[in-house]
């Protein structure tokens, strides 16, 4: 039994570094940035995928683009930038609001309007019918 | 029976058309090809060895006076093999190429060239990809129509061929935006 812990004792720090990722960072705070730095923005070319998730060379590419510059003190808004500048507002899973973008955010509350509307006419219709009123 | 219900007794109906229509004019359409944040701005600084020259670079400088296609390859891009021949076609006919060597091996690169012959006049390697972000280059091969003032007026995502160059190319190829 203890030639078996001492066993997996040994492979346990020899798994870990696989799946830690090659980024090395001079603080915890600037590793956090880097991961969300890194589900915020789009992969141009497996599109739907954030750039952590694609193993697109873009994508990689994107990672060591993104790294390098924490490493060289820009900020999350500079960065961001960065990539929109050259790949446009595609490349942000945060789209700025814009007459082309104008129906992702309106088309939700147009849709729970509607179905507010329905519903307040489906009401009436029913109390004037439990009023017995002739509707036909 | 349509007088007590109302109009909006066709509100499906209306829903569906409307959802079909929209859902048709976007059908087919390729939405591998993105828009280039680029469009009527100047071509990103570019300092780049040339694959051909040795010691010598290529700097916007060389693309001012010229309409020139910019083309990204590389010898890792199965389509590159593909449009090849038709670079070389577009180059007989007096078209100005400059091939951007993307990511590549610069000594594969060289033997490719020398194998499948070169239509290009110029040849920066941008080893790292860096200048490709630069550019918003997600794939190759990509294709720029640079304009003599150095600016980009037009990329093309995909293989270059006569449909596409008809299509998409000729419209704008050698034409001053009013």
């Amino acid at each position: 039994m203890k030639r078996l812990i001492l066993m997996l004792l040994c492979c346990w720090p020899l798994a870990l570094p696989a799946v830690q990722d090659i980024y090395q960072f001079d603080s915890v705070i600037d590793e956090q940035r880097f991961r969300e730095l890194l589900v915020q923005l789009r992969c141009p070319k497996c599109q739907n995928q954030a750039i952590s998730d694609s193993d697109a060379p873009i994508a990689q590419d994107m990672r060591q683009q993104v790294a390098e510059m924490i490493r060289a003190g820009r900020s999350d808004e500079e960065i961001v930038d960065y990539f929109v500048q050259r790949y446009g507002d595609f490349v942000s899973y945060h789209p700025p609001l814009t007459p082309q973008t104008m129906i992702l955010w309106l088309a939700p509350l147009m849709a729970m309007g509607g179905g507010l509307l329905l519903v307040v006419f489906q009401i009436r219709r029913a109390r004037r019918i439990s009023r017995g009123e002739d509707i036909t | 029976m349509p007088s007590r219900n109302g109009w909006w007794m066709f509100l499906p109906l209306i829903a569906f058309i409307g959802l079909a229509v929209l859902l048709a004019t976007q059908l087919g359409r390729n939405t591998e090809e993105l828009p280039t944040a680029l469009a009527g701005k100047p071509l990103p600084a570019m300092q780049l060895p040339s694959l051909m020259r040795a010691g010598s670079e290529v700097s916007n400088e060389f693309f001012l006076g010229h309409w020139t296609l910019l083309n990204v390859w590389a010898t890792w891009c199965p389509t590159c093999y593909v449009e090849h021949p038709y670079l070389l076609r577009l180059a007989e006919q007096g078209v100005r190429i400059v091939g951007l060597n993307y990511k590549d091996d610069p000594v594969k690169a060289r033997e490719y060239l020398a194998k499948y012959g070169n239509p290009f006049v110029e040849v920066p390697a941008d080893e790292s990809g860096r200048y490709g972000i630069d550019l918003g280059v997600y794939g190759a091969p990509e294709t720029f129509v640079i304009n003599p003032e150095g600016q980009v007026v037009l990329r093309y995502v995909g293989e270059l061929n006569d449909r596409s160059w008809q299509q998409r190319f000729a419209p704008v190829w050698q034409k001053e935006a009013e």
